[in-house]
């Protein structure tokens, strides 16, 4: 085999035969080509198709190729360079077509007026109308949410990290695991059960924040146990020996140490429950009108707001279009939490002791 | 916790230092934080027991007006007279619709994440990894718009396709409908669990000492022979537990199944026919109209999936703890 098919390369006894560099781009195109050519002949019109043909096509034409030129190892090695390269590309496409028709369809209606005005006076069926009650509601859910896990998650990592030996941290650490893979409806569900059917309350933005809360818990305990574990103790150790009790050294030496790193994971964990939809289904209830009290009567929120729009539509364009520009308000919300949490984690790095 | 059996245990702050008695301000200060941060971890023991215990007393309710029996009713009518529900229907297309996301989300994800750590050059790779970590963030009822208004569409043809060719086997037939079917469901899941099993499965691509692959590669391997030589098997169970993390996710994912599919209460063995439900949709398409022992029979199917939910993800973090130098806790 090892000679039987040299190119015009330098002959080289030691080296078996080798296709080019293009080879797999070349492929590619032809079967991207064949693949569309195909779907043209046949009367097929759906990018699906073509795309899952070509895909087809440029796996067993490398293979076939590279078999008979390389031998049978190379020619795997080839089949599973392009299966990689095709499962990204067809993972890319979905995730790319979901920015793109988010921004493409959110930016027609999503101005000054969408984000100041509620949909108080606004049919589902009409234009106009807007997502002021939404964000009001999201914000005050998010914050009570916050201002309650923030707390008691903080805490409890330092615990579980300064005091906690022994069975209790064991327990806390492993139930912390458990909390994290909580459904968002049944914390929902749980928060409905309590709060609304045995204590008989209505539903109201508290309710939605109590459930949120459960599931930001974890996720905060989880990243400020991470960071705490990053201070080095040498800072600890030199605190104590100046003779500085216990909690002041991890409110004034831990804490600072860590807090850029705990900064980052709180916003991410905002960042997650600021999407969350069905425990606000079940709790908030969603709502046409401005209510600016979080304790009483149901409320909107953007995630509800979406869902609102969608649900009741009726197929309008308008209602779509709102859903869109609600859609694309709350994915920048969430990115920019992102980013500005990456933005922190990285600005904070290098005094976390790594 | 590392740290506390690393290093020399610094003085436990409560009761063992009697000779700073004097210094009775310091102690209290100390008493109260020790108190505080215990009593935040307490809570969330007592909040999980709580979860449990009310959902459990709900769901009893509920079974207790239960004309039918309770898993294996195909039929949702808590409102009746007598009441007659049961989550059969339920639990299959729950188990369908996560099978289906699996089985392609699974494959595509570890190809993602080789193509990241192994193909890709480097930049590229470092910014397909952020661009990947930040989809993760996507909410979910984004995707559900997305998969109602612009995924749903594009299957037409693809269903007709599979129609033509599969139809015989009956699991891929086709009457014509809108593709609001559980195959649907698996797909747009699919989608949505894809970051976070990359994202996971790249740590642990990543973590593969260098040495196995240079060996390998100096025993004269291709590419592909270093990694299912070196790299799969010792990612194995790092993607096995990524898995249940997404598996976890595809259960339990509410609003993006509610608003793809279009549901009834019977068992379809089409997946390309509309029908069926999972648990956590049934909960939000008949929240609205539930009467007092509608939500408690919605609260018993919540118990269920709690349960399921639990199990796997349990068994995640099970394998994950078998493997201390990973923690894919913080992905």
């Amino acid at each position: 085999m090892s000679n039987a098919t040299l190119s015009q390369k330098r002959p080289s006894t030691l080296r078996a035969a080798s296709l080019p560099k293009w080879f797999g781009w070349a492929v590619a195109a032809g079967s991207v080509a064949l693949g569309l050519g195909i779907s043209t002949v046949a009367g097929l019109d759906s990018s699906i198709q073509w795309a899952l043909i070509a895909g087809l096509l440029f796996i067993v034409g490398t293979f076939g190729i590279a078999a008979r030129v390389e031998g049978k190892r190379q020619a795997k090695d080839r089949v599973a360079t392009s299966l990689v390269w095709v499962a990204f590309l067809f993972a890319v496409i979905p995730l790319a077509s979901l920015v793109y028709e988010t921004v493409k369809r959110g930016v027609k209606v999503l101005d000054g007026y969408f984000l100041s005005h509620s949909m108080g006076v606004v049919a589902t069926s009409e234009p106009g109308g807007g997502i002021y009650h939404a964000i009001l509601g999201t914000l005050e859910q998010v914050g009570l949410a916050a201002a309650i896990s923030v707390p008691v998650g903080v805490l409890t990592a330092i615990y579980l990290v300064e005091y906690g030996r022994g069975n209790l941290a064991k327990a806390v650490t492993f139930f912390v695991d458990v909390m994290t893979g909580i459904p968002s409806i049944v914390a929902g569900l749980f928060v409905l059960s309590t709060w609304i059917l045995v204590l008989g309350m209505g539903p109201s933005g508290f309710a939605g924040a109590m459930a949120l809360t459960i599931l930001m818990l974890p996720v905060v305990v989880r990243s400020t146990e991470e960071m705490l574990k990053l201070v080095p103790n040498e800072l600890r150790e030199a605190s104590l020996a100046l003779g500085v009790p216990k909690w002041r050294t991890i409110l004034k030496v831990v804490l600072p140490t860590a807090i850029g790193g705990i900064t980052t994971g709180v916003m991410l964990a905002v960042a997650r429950i600021a999407g969350e939809t069905a425990p606000v289904l079940l709790l908030v209830w969603g709502s046409n009108y401005i209510n600016a009290n979080p304790f009483a009567d149901p409320q909107a929120s953007l995630p509800m707001y979406i869902y609102l729009q969608f649900q009741q539509s009726g197929g309008s364009g308008a209602a779509y279009d709102r859903a869109w520009a609600a859609s694309l308000t709350l994915i920048a919300f969430i990115m920019i939490l992102n980013l500005a949490a990456r933005g922190i984690a990285h600005w904070k790095a290098p005094k976390s002791g790594r | 916790m590392d740290i506390s059996t690393k290093v020399p245990p610094t003085p436990p702050s409560s009761d063992a230092e009697p000779q700073r008695a004097a210094r009775g301000a310091t102690r209290i200060g100390d008493r109260v934080f020790l108190g505080l941060s215990r009593g935040s971890g307490i809570f969330l023991l007592v909040l999980m027991a709580a979860i449990a215990v009310f959902l459990s007393y709900r769901a009893v309710l509920a079974i207790g007006e239960d004309e039918g029996n309770f898993f294996t009713t195909f039929e949702w009518n808590p409102t009746g007279n007598p009441p007659v529900f049961g989550i059969a229907v339920l639990a299959f297309g729950t188990i369908v619709s996560s099978v289906i996301a699996m089985a392609i989300a699974v494959p595509v994800a570890v190809g993602i994440a080789l193509f990241i750590t192994h193909y890709a050059p480097r930049k590229l790779g470092g910014t397909i990894a952020y661009v990947v970590d930040l989809l993760a963030a996507v909410p979910s009822i984004v995707y559900g718009l997305w998969g109602a208004l612009v995924l749903v569409p594009q299957l037409d043809g693809l269903y007709g396709w599979l129609n033509d060719y599969l139809g015989w086997t009956g699991i891929f037939e086709w009457q014509g409908g809108a593709p609001r079917s559980m195959l649907t469901v698996g797909i747009l899941l699919a989608i949505m669990i894809l970051p976070i099993i990359t994202n996971v499965s790249r740590e642990v691509f990543r973590q593969v000492p260098q040495m196995h692959e240079e060996a390998a590669l100096a025993l004269g391997a291709t590419r592909w022979e270093v990694i299912r030589m070196a790299v799969l098997p010792f990612g194995r169970s790092g993607v096995i537990s990524a898995s249940m993390l997404g598996l976890g996710r595809a259960l339990g994912e509410t609003m993006a199944v509610a608003m793809v599919l279009s549901s009834s209460f019977e068992i379809n063995l089409s997946l390309l026919d509309p029908g069926g439900g999972t648990f956590a949709q049934n909960i939000a398409s008949k929240f609205s109209e539930a009467t007092e022992i509608g939500r408690d029979a919605l609260i018993a199917s919540g118990l269920v999936l709690f349960v399921i939910t639990l199990l796997v993800n349990g068994a995640a973090r099970l394998i994950i703890a078998r493997r201390k130098e990973f923690s894919g806790a913080n992905a």
